[in-house]
């Protein structure tokens, strides 16, 4: 947010289906690598618990989907229900960006880690549950499915399948031109500062 | 037109409107040491201050040791964190309370112990469990650091409207059931994400009978809902509560500014959203079976099967949650043994928590196989705690006694468990992994894991009523 960044338009490569529903931040990346103090190096975290069979990150766990050879590369990641819920830490969506995930695509997601998605550039998508369900089926099915996502357009493409998603047009046009929010809000110094002198003197 | 109580709090803090996009004026906002670093470290390179470090309050709670008062108590990295916050509040005029401090406390239990949430206001901290504030009729809510960083800046947030849901809990609680026990119920009832995109206003006669310490935390796990806030309306019980706090409204201010709180309600006829009604009579002392705070069941009931979920993804989440948790459908509660028990988190270590497990831990000893420990949830709560003897309940019946802060909740400090335990406890998240990697989370009331660390295993806490 506090940063001018390049605008998102459109995003297409391939997919990893991680089909799980109420993937909370804990398990996105664990408390133990939260004690930093900048907003990089939390990629090689992602999903600690689930990714690797050791605590050192020496070992990966091959049965974890984003281990499996035919995932790898993955930059868009598929999933179910609640994605995102439980802790408000921004060390979630820092985690999934630097590992190289630029769209999240899942039923639905919880909302605190939904805005810090649109705040960092990194795409959420909601689809119907039934779009889901064909998104699964065909990259289950064809890992290296070619998969585009057009924001102007708002539509996700898998093959021949086209489906549309709703965003609201604030979080869009935030993210097609990556504002600078805080600066954007700084020029309205005025009307914020005679807010401030209409409160309660107790407030 | 009738408006809800979240319509009147929203409105009254507009400053500007752009589409459906809204500039929120924000009146308290809270800081600690985890989720502000790159917030202040973003400032600072393009060299933008703190516009209200009055209205700036930061506290010391997640990365600290709850045995000693040292910031390298718990390694390097969590040191460089908390002296990184101290250094950000010197910098910028913010007023801190670090560890040692008197007034120092988890977040959201030392906010309102400072009467420095009150009603009508809007609250902000980057913790998805600022929610608690809503107890006193506060908008409050969980943000990312970006969001920190605006605030800092501009004293104001860019938000859409949520819709509003309305849980009614009728009816007079019984004896024993806590109000730990209602949100959990609720949370059941609802579901994980049962309130995505909604602020719920718990309202009806069950909520109105509460402590102001009790709905705080109800509204504490708003967010296991996936609300995002709970409001409770303020009352005369929120205003008592208040009165005479340092930060609370002077003597010179205090009946107008009551008088404009009695004003924050919802209108009759007001519309929600979706509604949502429980009977307090038939709500029992709940615990969690499974990986996330809505899978939940009285002390009574069998664990569930996955076979009595209809949604095949809730089938398939309820299969994974008991091969997590090592439990088989149909198993009693009763027969489940707990390795650990924690008593603590900003949902459950205030005063009125700690007596109430006090009250079932005069009457036995901890299990020989228990390991149990309260961690008191501010320096305030511990002295008020010292105070009333309730230490040496809790010691002479074999709970370790702690120095106040997150603890064992989520670990960031080396309050951990390890692969295979299993732990009773008061917290508000048994997320896997979340107390510690394979260990495993049954979320209670004080007095039901004081049971559990009593017998060695989970047991219905109304059998031991005095």
């Amino acid at each position: 947010m506090s940063n001018q960044t390049p605008g998102f338009s459109e995003h297409s490569g391939t997919a990893c289906p991680l089909d799980q529903a109420n993937v909370d931040t804990d398990q996105i990346i664990p408390k133990q690598f939260l004690t930093g103090v900048t907003r990089a190096g939390y990629g090689k975290h992602l999903f600690h618990d689930w990714r690797y069979l050791d605590l050192e990150e020496k070992q990966p766990n091959p049965e974890f989907v984003l281990n499996q050879p035919a995932y790898r590369g993955a930059s868009i990641l598929l999933a179910r229900e609640n994605f995102g819920c439980g802790s408000s830490r921004e060390h979630a969506p820092w985690a999934l960006a630097d590992f190289g995930f630029e769209v999240i695509i899942a039923t639905s997601f919880a909302d605190i880690f939904y805005g810090n998605c649109i705040n960092n550039q990194l795409l959420p998508v909601a689809l119907a549950k039934a779009d889901m369900d064909t998104l699964f089926a065909t990259v289950q099915a064809s890992p290296d499915t070619n998969v585009t996502v057009d924001l102007p357009q708002q539509t996700v493409t898998a093959g021949e399948q086209s489906f549309h998603f709703d965003i609201a047009e604030h979080h869009k046009t935030n993210l097609l031109m990556g504002l600078d929010a805080i600066g954007q809000t700084l020029t309205l110094d005025d009307a914020i500062t005679q807010y401030e002198q209409q409160q309660a003197p107790w407030a | 037109m009738a408006q809800t109580l979240y319509d009147k709090v929203w409105q009254a803090h507009v400053v500007d409107q752009i589409g459906d996009d809204n500039l929120i004026y924000i009146d308290r906002h809270l800081i600690h040491e985890v989720t502000s670093p790159q917030a202040f470290a973003g400032l600072n390179e393009k060299n933008r201050k703190v516009r209200r470090p009055d209205r700036t309050f930061a506290t010391m709670d997640h990365s600290i040791s709850t045995r000693s008062l040292a910031l390298d108590a718990c390694g390097p990295q969590n040191a460089l964190q908390l002296q990184t916050l101290a250094q950000n509040c010197e910098e910028h005029g913010i007023k801190l309370y670090p560890v040692g401090h008197r007034k120092q406390g988890i977040v959201h239990v030392m906010g309102p112990e400072l009467g420095l949430i009150q009603p009508g206001m809007t609250v902000v901290c980057g913790d998805s469990h600022t929610a608690t504030h809503g107890a006193f009729g506060a908008l409050a809510f969980g943000i990312g650091t970006s969001q920190v960083e605006h605030v800092l800046a501009t004293q104001t947030l860019k938000q859409s409207k949520a819709k509003s849901m309305l849980v009614q809990v009728n009816g007079t609680l019984p004896t024993g059931i806590t109000a730990k026990d209602i949100i959990l119920a609720i949370i059941g009832e609802i579901g994980h994400g049962g309130a995505t995109g909604h602020v719920i206003e718990y309202a009806g006669e069950a909520i109105r009978a509460l402590s102001m310490e009790e709905r705080m935390t109800i509204c504490n796990m708003s967010i296991e809902a996936g609300a995002k806030a709970g409001l409770i309306a303020p009352d005369e019980t929120t205003f008592a509560y208040l009165q005479g706090r340092e930060f609370a409204p002077s003597e010179a201010h205090w009946d107008a500014a009551v008088a404009s709180w009695k004003a924050l309600h919802s209108d009759a006829g007001a519309q929600f959203d979706t509604i949502v009604t429980l009977q307090a009579e038939d709500i029992a002392p709940q615990v969690t079976w499974g990986t996330n705070p809505g899978q939940v069941i009285g002390v009574n009931a069998p664990v569930p099967s996955p076979d009595d979920f209809q949604d095949p993804i809730e089938q398939e989440s309820a299969r994974k949650a008991l091969a997590y948790m090592g439990l088989s459908a149909g198993q009693k509660l009763a027969d489940v043994a707990v390795s650990h028990v924690f008593i603590g988190s900003c949902t459950n270590s205030r005063i009125e928590d700690l007596r109430a497990a006090a009250s079932i831990a005069r009457q036995g000893k901890v299990s020989k196989s228990v390991t149990a420990m309260v961690v008191p949830g501010s320096a305030a709560v511990k002295r008020q705690a010292e105070a009333e003897g309730l230490d040496t309940i809790f010691t002479e019946a074999g709970f370790e006694w702690r120095l106040p802060g997150c603890s064992m909740c989520l670990g960031m400090n080396d309050d951990i468990l390890t692969a295979g335990d299993r732990c009773a406890s008061t917290s508000n998240r048994n997320f896997e992994g979340r107390q510690g990697r394979g260990a495993r989370t049954h979320l209670v009331s004080p007095a039901m894991a004081v049971a559990a660390a009593l017998r060695g295993h989970f047991a219905d806490v109304r059998e031991f009523q005095e």
